[in-house]
């Protein structure tokens, strides 16, 4: 055994697939960077209570003192309450990653089985469901988010529901196709011509082949909610003042700009995009790695 | 199907879209919160003038009247009236939406540009480090948040290097409603003027010898062209020399789109300052929708530079940059159309970020600053007006292909 792959078996033991997916070209190393920064950024969020500096929603001068540009005690600086911008930065990503997780859970609980059964049934049920989701898919989503999210307040759960029911056609549609396909194949066929009921065949034929499919639009939609939640964050449709939070930091740091403020926004602007970024790079990869011809596009 | 049954299929299918679209904004914005009244007025305990707002607003009226109220007013071009001053809401739409038209179509214009030509580039080296680095580019401009790149630009070209104004439409002194003060020099000093300017020529000539690459023309052609953006830099610098003698006050308004009124105004000077007010923010948007364009023009290359006629046009000895615009270039058109009208509904979600962040008074601000005073009535007109324009841009585009491209229509 030579070292290199002595290195490969250890790294395989450590993270099972993953050695494997470097092996598989550009897309697979999308995958593998993708979910290191996604890994990290979520790490980070769950122990930043301990490894923050300052308490990073105390405001105040027993703090520091408001608008101080980095420097070895603050290396981020401070904003304008006299909050770490540190601290804020690493415990700013929890509200994000709650919302995105909670939304891209309220759409797989509707948009799959609505997808399921719509294409399924057919006729009247999948036309109406059909001409329903694509006008929502239609819409720019950022807008109709922002008007659900006007009407229901803010909070959590209130921005996950916004951004679900912009999200939901998107599953839709691409469980409805892949069902329509599937649902001519030669073992569908079989197992009706066996008389198998029609939700043996829709849980047990159907759905572990559409799987893949949500995993990759899911892996995508993580990315859209997480840009979808700053955006309502900077317009102000986000959580309270005092919450940690990369998208209020950076709605709060626009007002100071024209002052020369500029590492109040920098620093967690930069880590949306990462955690963007981390998604989509996952997302893009597992796409190309279970249909290589999407590597042209 | 002909081309006229399609286009009558289509319409037709744009009706139920519009309808449901109405219906879910209305439940959204009319039914979800209960009463909206109780939720503009938060918690102020003050019955009487809910009271009276219900009656001005039709809102004491049970739900499904208000319902076909709001469709019937809808089809009169009403989209009822704002609950902040009880003015109609579909006039102060139209007045906004104009900067959002013209934010729309500078950004629209930047991304297609950046798209071709970074897509042309890394499909001509696939799988190339430099075809690498175009498809990492278009992944990182989809995962930057527009705001977020709005303000490094804010902060790099507007308050560090103090090139490009960070906020509004056109120079406070020329904006329509502005106070009348003659300027004693231009904004920004006659030395930025000056170079504005020659980059102004510049930008002009450039834009000529491009057009005259693609089309691969000769050289008579080319001088034709040299002298058409000698034209426009002259003229430009005829602006320049003349500010002193054209007025500087006030914008008129005809259209709305400042670029446009300054145009028909025939003072270039407001036209340049209209253009600089417009970099930072379609700028802006443009790299962000860009990410999308890139993928489709690359991919659709890659298939088009495979095809045989592309080898016939090398193989007969034309010019490169021939081949690939003039040639496969124009087979991968189509596509790029459609995906502009797919792409409309994208950037106006952008717009709203994007007009938040550079103040820049268009509909998207609109809609924001309606959130902070809570007039829901206000929030689902402009919500139903987006719905409305998409619905209507998405079919113009696929009425366009069709025209454009026979095998739709079959």
């Amino acid at each position: 055994m030579t070292r290199l792959e002595v290195k490969r078996s250890m790294l395989a033991s450590i993270v099972p697939g993953l050695a494997s997916l470097g092996k598989k070209g550009l897309a697979g190393w999308l995958v593998v960077i993708g979910t290191l920064i996604v890994v990290s950024i979520v790490f980070m969020t769950l122990i930043a209570p301990w490894i923050t500096p300052y308490d990073p929603s105390t405001r105040g001068i027993n703090v520091g003192r408001p608008l101080t540009p980095p420097n070895p005690q603050f290396p981020f600086g401070t904003n304008d309450l006299g909050q770490d911008m540190l601290s804020r930065t690493i415990a700013g990503g929890s509200v994000m990653l709650q919302v995105a997780v909670l939304s891209v859970i309220i759409c797989i609980i509707i948009g799959v089985p609505l997808g399921l059964f719509s294409s399924y049934v057919g006729g009247m049920l999948d036309r109406t469901t059909c001409l329903v989701m694509d006008s929502v898919y239609a819409f720019p989503g950022l807008i109709l988010a922002i008007a659900i999210a006007a009407t229901l307040g803010r909070g959590v759960v209130n921005m996950a529901l916004s951004i679900a029911v912009v999200y939901v056609p998107s599953y839709f549609r691409v469980i409805r196709s892949q069902v329509l396909s599937i649902k001519e194949t030669p073992y569908v066929e079989a197992a009706k011509s066996i008389g198998a009921k029609n939700r043996t065949i829709l849980f047990k034929y159907i759905l572990p082949n559409v799987v893949p499919s949500i995993v990759v639009v899911a892996t995508v939609n993580f990315a859209d909610a997480i840009l979808t939640a700053a955006g309502l964050t900077f317009i102000g449709l986000g959580v309270e003042v005092d919450i940690p939070d990369w998208g209020w930091d950076l709605a709060n740091g626009r007002r100071l700009l024209p002052s020369g403020v500029w590492w109040v926004i920098t620093f967690p602007g930069i880590f949306i995009i990462l955690l963007a970024l981390g998604f989509t790079l996952v997302g893009e990869g597992l796409s190309e790695l279970l249909n290589p011809k999407l590597a042209e596009r | 199907m002909t081309l006229r049954s399609y286009v009558v299929s289509r319409i037709l299918l744009t009706i139920p879209m519009i309808f449901i679209l109405l219906t879910i904004v209305f439940i959204i914005v009319r039914v979800l919160p209960g009463d909206p009244v109780l939720l503009h007025f938060e918690k102020m305990e003050n019955p009487r003038a809910m009271e009276e707002m219900r009656q001005k607003l039709g809102l004491d009226k049970p739900i499904w009247i208000q319902y076909f109220d709001y469709l019937f007013n809808l089809l009169r071009g009403d989209l009822g009236k704002s609950m902040q001053d009880y003015s109609p809401v579909a006039s102060q739409i139209l007045s906004a939406f104009p900067a959002t038209l013209e934010l729309a179509i500078f950004s629209m214009i930047i991304a297609v540009s950046i798209g071709i030509i970074l897509g042309v580039e890394s499909s001509k080296s696939y799988n190339k480090p430099k075809d690498h680095i175009v498809r990492i580019f278009g992944i990182v401009t989809y995962a930057i948040p527009v705001f977020f790149l709005g303000m490094i630009f804010q902060i790099v070209f507007g308050v560090g290097l103090r090139w490009l104004p960070v906020g509004g439409r056109i120079y406070p002194t020329m904006e329509p409603s502005g106070l009348r003060i003659p300027l004693s020099q231009p904004p920004g000093g006659f030395a930025t003027h000056l170079l504005l300017s020659c980059v102004a020529g510049l930008v002009a000539v450039m834009m000529c010898v491009v057009a005259l690459k693609i089309r691969g023309q000769k050289t008579t052609r080319k001088t034709l062209g040299l002298l058409v953006s000698l034209f426009l830099t002259v003229w430009i610098l005829w602006a320049l020399a003349g500010w002193r003698f054209i007025t500087l006050g006030e914008l008129r308004i005809s259209t709305g789109l400042y670029t446009v009124d300054s145009l028909l105004e025939g003072n270039p000077y407001k036209f340049v300052e209209a253009l600089r007010y417009l970099c930072l923010p379609s700028l802006t948007l443009g790299l962000v929708i860009s990410g999308v364009f890139i993928r489709l023009t690359r991919s659709n290359m890659l298939e088009t530079l495979r095809l045989d006629f592309v080898t016939a046009a090398k193989a007969r000895g034309l010019k490169e940059i021939t081949v690939t615009y003039g040639y496969a270039f124009r087979n991968a058109f189509l596509p790029i159309l459609t995906m502009m009208g797919l792409q409309f509904a994208t950037l106006l979600a952008g717009a709203v970020l994007t007009e938040t962040t550079f103040s820049w008074p268009g509909l998207g601000r609109y809609i924001v600053d309606r959130i902070n005073f809570r007039d829901y009535t206000a929030i689902q007109g402009a919500v139903v007006f987006y719905g409305i324009l998409v619905s209507l841009v998405s079919l113009v585009v696929d009425l366009l292909y069709a025209y454009f491209d026979p095998r739709i229509r079959l």
